[in-house]
């Protein structure tokens, strides 16, 4: 076990006008960690990742990330040119819907490269030989490399998005429903491509999501919130097999059963 | 011999918050402790909370007020209230888990599911992979199977990869419910001698066997949950 936690976020609480979004939230991601955030819809999610993401400025609080270039630093407080460079780099983040994380105007392959020139790499047989091989761990033939994504059906995009955030081995991914909006089918495919990449590249991630499903499988521990709030917090098995705040009661017991 | 395992006090109830906050009492104020090489069998009937008491152990279930205390490492691990890091460096170390049902994962293949804690405990991938087949070769489960996911298989077959699964790893401690529920004579008896060869080697048992000829092999002691304040009796 690793000595200090990757992410720390303390005390943060973010505002849209009169409306709190997230109140008073705190919590820890240590190297391997895969952390869930589950909810309804409207619960604060969303916008707590993208607080950790730096894409929103918290009104009050802090995150910190422990960076392999630059030490322990304050995401609020870089300079947006160095935060963008960590986004790139040591940074993953996977959109529900693919497009707001590709650039769609260029081939997949440019796609992949892209971030990989970001990590310095400059040969450009050796970039299309990695995004080949890419295209290939996640499972799209690679003779789409030239192709650009515009034609492509949402669960390629998704592991397209997947393979560009990947490719340059980041140390910690923020992902917003993954899996939202597609085929149950695609769904299992993306879910098993996801968990297999999280345990071979020993990826820590926080991951947002409404479906209990797949927090299950992915997630080592899970926060709930409601209305803005974490109500409740633990392993992710003690939470959904043991759930104790009424609100995560309610979530469980809402499942279907297939 | 030092215990593997020793609760005390262990008290869990589940409140159930859509039904105007309504308590059930399960588990008051449990003391037990298992020995290595010691199998202790829960008995009680059905609602006494045994299973509740298995999942305590694993951490899987919050308890009230107690003591779980798990030999890990070189030292003792406080189970009630520990991180989650914590609890699950447990599980990958040194508690092993037989549930009655296998928790399918859609598109893994049988071998991948059951090498799957050895990896995790740091093993490499082709003693992984020797290890779960020697294990679906001996639990009998077809050859044609192991790379086809389980979610089809019989419930038998599903548990035979359930056992497989959590004994790939030779964990200290093991903590089985129901291990041959939906097994045929022939398949209960070869996991039956499975778990009583892991027991004689040295492993701590705490385990729920409906069977009682299965019981009367496996356990050395039993504990009656259903009784208040609980004693651990001896089995003759």
């Amino acid at each position: 076990m690793s000595e200090a936690p990757l992410l720390s976020v303390q005390a943060l609480t973010k505002r849209f006008g009169a409306r709190v979004a997230c109140r008073d939230v705190a919590f820890e991601l240590w190297p391997g960690e895969v952390l869930g955030i589950v909810g309804e819809s409207g619960s604060g999610k969303t916008t707590l990742l993208n607080c950790v993401a730096g894409r929103h400025a918290p009104e009050v609080g802090a995150v910190t990330y422990e960076s392999a270039a630059y030490g322990l630093v304050d995401v609020h407080r870089l300079s947006e040119a160095r935060r963008r460079l960590l986004g790139r780099t040591e940074w993953g983040f996977i959109n529900q819907d693919a497009r707001d994380g590709l650039r769609m105007t260029v081939s997949a392959g440019a796609n992949i490269g892209e971030r990989l020139m970001a990590v310095g790499a400059r040969h450009y047989g050796d970039i299309r030989g990695t995004a080949q091989e890419w295209l290939q761990r996640v499972e799209i033939e690679t003779d789409r490399l030239d192709d650009r994504p515009t034609t492509w059906s949402g669960g390629m995009r998704q592991r397209l998005q997947i393979a560009r955030n990947l490719v340059s081995k980041p140390r910690l991914v923020l992902m917003d429903e993954p899996t939202g909006g597609l085929d149950v089918s695609v769904q299992a495919r993306i879910l098993d491509l996801l968990r297999g990449l999280v345990d071979t590249l020993q990826l820590s991630a926080v991951l947002v999501t409404h479906d209990l499903g797949v927090a299950r499988l992915l997630t080592h521990r899970l926060m709930v919130m409601q209305g803005g709030r974490v109500v409740e917090e633990g392993l992710t098995d003690q939470v959904l097999d043991d759930p104790q705040h009424a609100y995560t009661q309610m979530l469980v017991a809402s499942v279907l059963p297939v | 011999m030092l215990p593997a395992l020793r609760v005390s006090g262990l008290t869990k109830s589940f409140v159930i918050h859509a039904h105007g906050d309504l308590a059930l009492p399960v588990l008051r104020d449990v003391t037990l402790a298992v020995s290595p090489g010691e199998c202790l069998a829960l008995v009680g009937p059905s609602g006494a909370g045994k299973s509740t008491l298995l999942r305590s152990l694993y951490g899987n279930y919050r308890p009230d007020a107690g003591s779980i205390r798990i030999g890990h490492g070189d030292g003792w691990v406080e189970m009630v209230r520990a991180a989650p890091r914590t609890v699950l460096d447990v599980r990958r170390r040194t508690l092993g888990f037989v549930s009655q049902f296998l928790r399918v994962i859609p598109r893994v293949g049988t071998l991948d599911v059951v090498a799957e804690p050895a990896l995790r405990h740091g093993m490499g991938r082709a003693e992984a992979r020797r290890r779960a087949e020697s294990l679906l070769a001996r639990l009998n489960v077809p050859v044609r199977l192991w790379s086809l996911p389980p979610a089809t298989f019989s419930g038998g077959e599903q548990q035979r990869i359930n056992i497989a699964r959590s004994l790939i790893v030779d964990y200290p401690i093991l903590l089985l419910d129901e291990p041959t529920a939906s097994l045929d004579p022939a398949n209960r008896d070869g996991v039956v001698e499975l778990i009583r060869q892991r027991r004689d080697d040295g492993t701590a048992i705490v385990g729920i066997f409906h069977d009682p000829a299965v019981r009367d092999l496996l356990a050395n002691r039993v504990l009656n949950v259903a009784l208040p304040g609980t004693s651990v009796g001896v089995l003759a």
